[in-house]
């Protein structure tokens, strides 16, 4: 079990397709397969533990990631932002790293210990033109296929764990071989250090889909790609759609007729974006795929039907599906627990546990964190409805515990956020003598607004209780995000603290 | 043979090869083309041909299940020859839609 086995059928059953596409440059899977061998040798002889990327999305991307798997060591995207001490402090978990990057990252790279810079057009170039030694891999499935760097909200960045057998059944679990049309065509725009990033590789891949690559997100490029090569599916998250839904702003229709399927995820969807979303693009199935970097990606999906069926909906309870989060994959169960670890019933909250082929949990060089039921606590809040709709509430560790009453962020945000001056928010906890901790919110007031901390806190306790109104308010002109669109709530609690309360 | 879920065996007298998705946990008759399968590991005999009867072919990236459906193949590599247990052929399973989250 390998991912090249899925590469091997794909260019033995569809070898003239094209796998991959970036800009005006084709890779057809029959070559694919080719260059992977050829990179595999390369990286055999230099003897490397690890290949790593530290770059935007190109054909070396394909070419790596298959390469690796061909020669046994295990594939890490890196994020490309990442500084030169950030960097090091990764390379020391994996050295020696056959480092594939931009030329010139490469020349600046060349003496550092531990890591052999290559420049991605050398890497792919070569690879085009060498063929494989041997049709030989490694089909050992605990074997790792791919280390990602996740940033935890605590401490350094870790390194999650997946091996070939996690993600090779989760995409036998969820794609059937070849099933893509010949004109389909993916937009991949989210970064290749990111979970889903690499799941729909791999997913187009099996599924014999064209793969379009946008390196670099902005909403114009996004719609100029999708209307240029016919996209019929794509993946985005959450703030790639609200940007697009804003540029989109006064026009009636997206204007994207053949594209079939708009697939998001890797953080919250908020309800009135879809809504505009769907109205945007009428003719699109949409589906929310909610996973973890810890699962291979989707655990649970609400489907182009529920989201239809709840946005037809008068029944609340059909409604309110729109903001969840869908039921699980076939292959997947998922359970709610308490703090004590004891399952709770519909409608109780408590953390998401999840249990299936897919999930490891386990990072480098630390022991796993799935349980001996062999259930993964997922560290994010949630429910279930009474049909198995997942509602998520946040991470566990951003719950805030007021006088003992837990309470959700999300939930007072999603109240803030409807108030007509703010633009966007965000509620952490703060240390509180009295109460253990207290509800903040930093406030981004919308553009000519400035509202009083007394009227948003009236406006809180109208829609919640009085206890979730945040007692201490502050505004800001934004608030802080990272590349992929998650609020980086650590930052927004250091603000607060250093600040005078 | 006894399959282990995850690990490939090939066909004696034909290019068919397969991944074992799902298995009982039993001694098993698997055959294809007519002839016992073999592990990765053994060599055919030389000569060997397709059985007619057993001819009808698999195809890359399809499963094949048994009627008790605990039995589950996944084609890796297509030939001439279809599966069996004993002499009971295995059928194709029918392809679900899956949604599309990637």
């Amino acid at each position: 079990m390998n991912l090249m086995m899925l590469l091997e059928m794909a260019a033995s059953g569809f070898g003239e397709r094209v796998a991959v596409q970036h800009g005006e440059e084709r890779l057809r899977y029959a070559d694919l397969f080719a260059a992977a061998g050829a990179a595999a040798d390369r990286i055999a002889e230099s003897g490397a533990k690890h290949v790593a990327m530290l770059d935007v999305s190109t054909l070396a991307l394909p070419v790596a990631l298959f390469g690796a798997a061909w020669a046994g060591v295990p594939f890490v995207p890196l994020n490309y932002r990442l500084t030169g001490a950030e960097l090091d402090r990764l390379v020391q978990q994996i050295a020696p790293a056959y480092l594939v990057t931009d030329a010139a990252r490469a020349q600046e790279l060349g003496t550092r210990a531990g890591v052999l810079p290559v420049a991605r057009e050398s890497f792919v170039e070569s690879a085009r033109q060498g063929a494989p030694r041997s049709a030989e891999w490694g089909m050992d499935p605990d074997e790792i296929a791919i280390l990602l760097f996740t940033s935890g909200t605590t401490g350094p960045p870790k390194a999650a764990v997946l091996r070939h057998k996690h993600l090779v059944s989760y995409i036998l679990g969820s794609v059937e071989f070849g099933s893509a049309a010949e004109e389909d065509a993916a937009l991949v725009s989210v970064p290749p250090y990111h979970v889903a990033g690499m799941a729909a590789l791999a997913s187009s891949i099996y599924s014999g889909r064209r793969i379009v690559q946008l390196p670099s997100f902005s909403p114009e490029a996004w719609l100029d790609v999708a209307r240029r090569e016919n996209v019929t599916h794509a993946f985005v998250v959450p703030t790639m759609l609200a940007r697009i839904v804003e540029s989109l702003e006064g026009r009636g229709h997206a204007g994207l007729p053949r594209l079939r399927s708009l697939s998001y995820g890797g953080g919250k969807m908020p309800l009135p974006i879809i809504e505009r979303a769907m109205r945007l693009f009428p003719d699109t199935d949409f589906t929310n795929a909610y996973g973890l970097t810890e699962t291979s990606s989707t655990l649970t999906v609400l489907t182009p039907e529920d989201h239809r069926a709840a946005a037809a909906s008068d029944d609340p309870k059909v409604r309110r599906r729109l903001a969840s989060v869908g039921r699980p994959l076939p292959s997947v169960e998922i359970e709610v627990r308490d703090e004590e670890g004891r399952p709770v019933g519909p409608g109780e909250r408590g953390e998401i546990h999840v249990r299936g082929e897919q999930v490891s949990g386990e990072y480098l060089g630390k022991a796993s964190r799935v349980g001996a039921d062999l259930f993964f606590p997922t560290r994010d809040a949630g429910w279930l409805d009474e049909e198995g709709y997942v509602f998520l509430e946040g991470r566990i560790d951003d719950i805030i515990v007021r006088g003992g009453e837990n309470m959700s962020p999300g939930e007072i945000e999603d109240v803030l956020r409807e108030h007509p001056d703010v633009e966007d928010c965000a509620v952490v906890g703060v240390p509180d003598e009295e109460w253990g901790e207290a509800v903040a919110a930093v406030v981004v007031p919308k553009a000519g607004t400035a509202p009083t901390p007394e009227a948003l806190r009236e406006f809180v306790v109208s829609q919640l209780r009085s206890s979730r109104a945040p007692s201490r308010i502050e505004f800001r002109a934004e608030l802080p995000y990272n590349e992929t669109g998650k609020l980086l709530r650590r930052e927004v609690r250091a603000w607060l603290a250093e600040e005078p309360g | 043979m006894k399959l282990k879920a995850g690990t490939r065996v090939k066909s004696a007298v034909c290019t068919t090869e397969v991944m074992v998705i799902q298995t009982p946990d039993a001694d098993l008759d698997l055959r294809c083309g007519g002839a016992p399968m073999l592990t990765m590991a053994e060599q055919p005999a030389a000569g060997g041909t397709v059985a007619a009867g057993a001819a009808g072919g698999t195809q890359i990236g399809k499963r094949y299940v048994n009627a008790e459906g605990n039995l589950e193949l996944l084609c890796i590599k297509p030939g001439k020859g279809s599966l069996a247990i004993g002499g009971a052929p295995l059928a194709l399973k029918e392809a679900k839609p899956l949604p599309a989250s990637d």
